[in-house]
């Protein structure tokens, strides 16, 4: 049992690789939705394979494991049925802090016990130098993605202020915790003591903490997506102790993913990735100014049912939904608003943005689930052109990201963010709560005030509700 | 050390791998993109399960934190598959959609 790792006999080594290869075929499956649901299937192979692989080499004791995983699975079962598909950010943060939260107990039992882990020097009688780095890093990881989660996932259920929370100085904080991390990392290549890890640990849980706090509610898909990379980077510093293919491989594809997700984020928000980090964005300052700046400006106020004629006698229209279509849960009635439309004989679209909502995709999920078929829906670069031929352009819980200043004023902090050329469209019908309130970037919105918009002043489901009432 | 090496290898590969991957993922899929990569990186649990196991010659605290990460992981993995499966569900073509909308 003690040298386990350096007896595996081939067919376990085979066993994780085939796990892995199923991993890469889970994300595979999801280029296409025909091809996504298969996929799934082959990642719930690929688990069952590996876990299957584990228990049957190690002497466990099976009816605490079994235990363990009814209990586990039953709440995460429960959690996947119940759970509303608004609030899907907050349920991948949670889960994300669970892996975050699994690598550090992981990485604490084999710095227990690391004859069981097979990570042993033989000469020394203590762990050898390589795991020492590479538990380091896999607890530190581990321990941030834990706390930061915990963060990510009170912000985004409301449970906490999405508002940045700025400490002084927090840079020099941040960075000076980060390299005290890096330097114990390093000593504790020298010195095992049980202090070292235990600093590690407490430290990582405490910069996770610090590097999330300070990020505001428009910046989440990113920090979403990253906490999403650094869960699977965590996967894969255990796999690199543990000596496992299968924990290496999905790490380093999970790892890749959440850091390219990040990438298109932070591309459709024109942001550096260093100033998301940074945090501090929406709300507070940006706010502040933007209202200072604001004059009284005319624009128009239209009704549910104005909006129900301009609608009902256009040839097209292109829905441009974002967050407060999610807030007020107005999927369903805007599916049944197209469906009228569709009756019409008016061709209706819908126009995503990719940082419309909490997480990268998230309005699509919102849309398929009030079943609007997928391919009625498109993705910006797709959909931009056809604004300028469209006779209305439907927005709804959307605003910085049909801002045309992010095009034309060079002091808008949005500048050079891509956007929905929505003023294109023939007619602007833009739903929205009320004029005072400004979107997350705190700029306000030309749109607003042009000739062809109608302004629509209410809650986006009861809006959309009403206006079918006028269609049907 | 010896291990370190193809260990690397397999590792620098797999990011190859998932970079291209994960391009080819359609941005309508994104948030089951990520709610699958979270559901797989709970593969940790072969570390949770090796934990639970090491009763025999190991400290009794490490295998009830490897008991610990077990739960954990498998809230991950079920939850994980079980609500991609279940968005995945949900994403129908026209004529389909039009079926169940009624």
């Amino acid at each position: 049992m003690h040298d386990a790792i350096a007896t595996t006999p081939a067919w376990v080594a085979l066993a994780y690789l085939v796990a892995g290869v199923l991993f890469i075929l889970a994300l595979r499956g999801l280029s296409s939705p025909e091809t996504s649901q298969q996929g799934n299937r082959y990642g719930m192979i690929g688990m069952g394979i590996a876990v299957a692989t584990t228990l049957y080499t190690h002497n466990v004791g099976l009816p605490l494991i079994v235990g363990a995983v009814a209990i586990g699975g039953g709440i995460g079962w429960y959690i996947a049925r119940a759970i509303k598909m608004t609030a899907m950010p907050e349920l991948v943060a949670g889960f994300h802090s669970l892996v975050g939260m699994a690598a550090v107990l992981v990485g604490v039992a084999a710095y227990l016990n690391p004859a069981a882990f097979g990570i042993l020097d033989a000469a020394t009688g203590d762990i050898a130098t390589a795991s020492r780095v590479e538990l380091g890093l896999g607890v530190a990881i581990g321990a941030i993605t834990f706390s930061g989660s915990v963060i990510a996932f009170l912000k985004l259920s409301g449970r906490m202020s999405g508002a940045p929370i700025q400490l002084p100085g927090r840079h020099v904080i941040n960075l000076a915790i980060l390299a005290a991390i890096l330097i114990l990392i390093g000593y504790f290549v020298t010195d095992s003591a049980t202090w070292v890890f235990a600093t590690i640990v407490v430290l990582s849980f405490a910069i996770g903490f610090l590097l999330i706090i300070p990020i505001g509610g428009a910046d989440m898909p990113v920090v979403i997506s990253m906490l999403n990379s650094y869960s699977g980077w965590a996967a894969a510093a255990m796999g690199f102790t543990l000596q496992n293919t299968a924990m290496i491989v999905t790490g380093a594809l999970v790892g890749s993913s959440g850091a390219i997700l990040s990438y298109i984020m932070c591309q459709a928000m024109n942001r550096s990735f260093i100033s998301v980090i940074a945090g501090g964005f929406g709300g507070g300052d940006a706010a502040a100014g933007a209202k200072g700046a604001a004059v009284e400006r005319p624009w128009k106020r239209g009704s549910a049912e104005d909006a129900a004629f301009i609608m009902k006698n256009a040839e097209s229209v292109i829905i441009v939904p974002g967050y407060g279509m999610a807030v007020s849960q107005a999927q369903h009635a805007l599916r049944e608003m197209g469906d009228l439309l569709k009756k019409d004989g008016v061709s209706v679209k819908y126009a995503i943005h990719p940082v419309a909502g909490r997480m990268p995709g998230h309005m699509n999920v919102l849309l398929a689930e009030a079943n609007v078929p997928y391919d009625e829906v498109f993705e910006l670069e797709d959909i931009n052109g056809e604004f300028a031929q469209a006779d209305v352009a439907f927005v709804i819980g959307a605003n910085d990201v049909t801002n045309p200043a992010a095009k034309t004023d060079k002091t808008s902090p949005i500048y050079g963010m891509p956007v929905l050329d929505v003023e294109r469209a023939k007619t602007v019908l833009f739903v929205k709560r009320s004029m005072g309130g400004v979107g997350y970037a705190g700029v306000d919105n030309d749109v607003f005030y042009m000739d062809n918009t109608m302004m629509l002043l209410a809650d986006a489901k009861k809006m959309v509700e009403t206006i079918n009432k006028s269609l049907g | 050390m010896d291990h370190l090496i193809p260990q690397l290898s397999i590792f620098v590969l797999a990011c190859f791998v998932g970079y291209y991957v994960v391009w080819s993922v359609t941005p309508a899929l994104h948030t089951p993109l990520m709610a699958v990569t979270n559901a797989i990186s709970s593969v940790i649990v072969v570390g949770a399960l090796i934990a639970a196991s090491a009763a025999a010659g190991g400290s009794e605290t490490s295998k009830w934190l490897g008991l610990l990460a077990v739960v954990l992981a498998s809230v991950n993995i079920f939850g994980g598959f079980a609500v991609t499966q279940r968005m995945l569900g949900m994403y129908k073509k026209k004529d389909r959609a039009a079926v169940k909308g009624k």
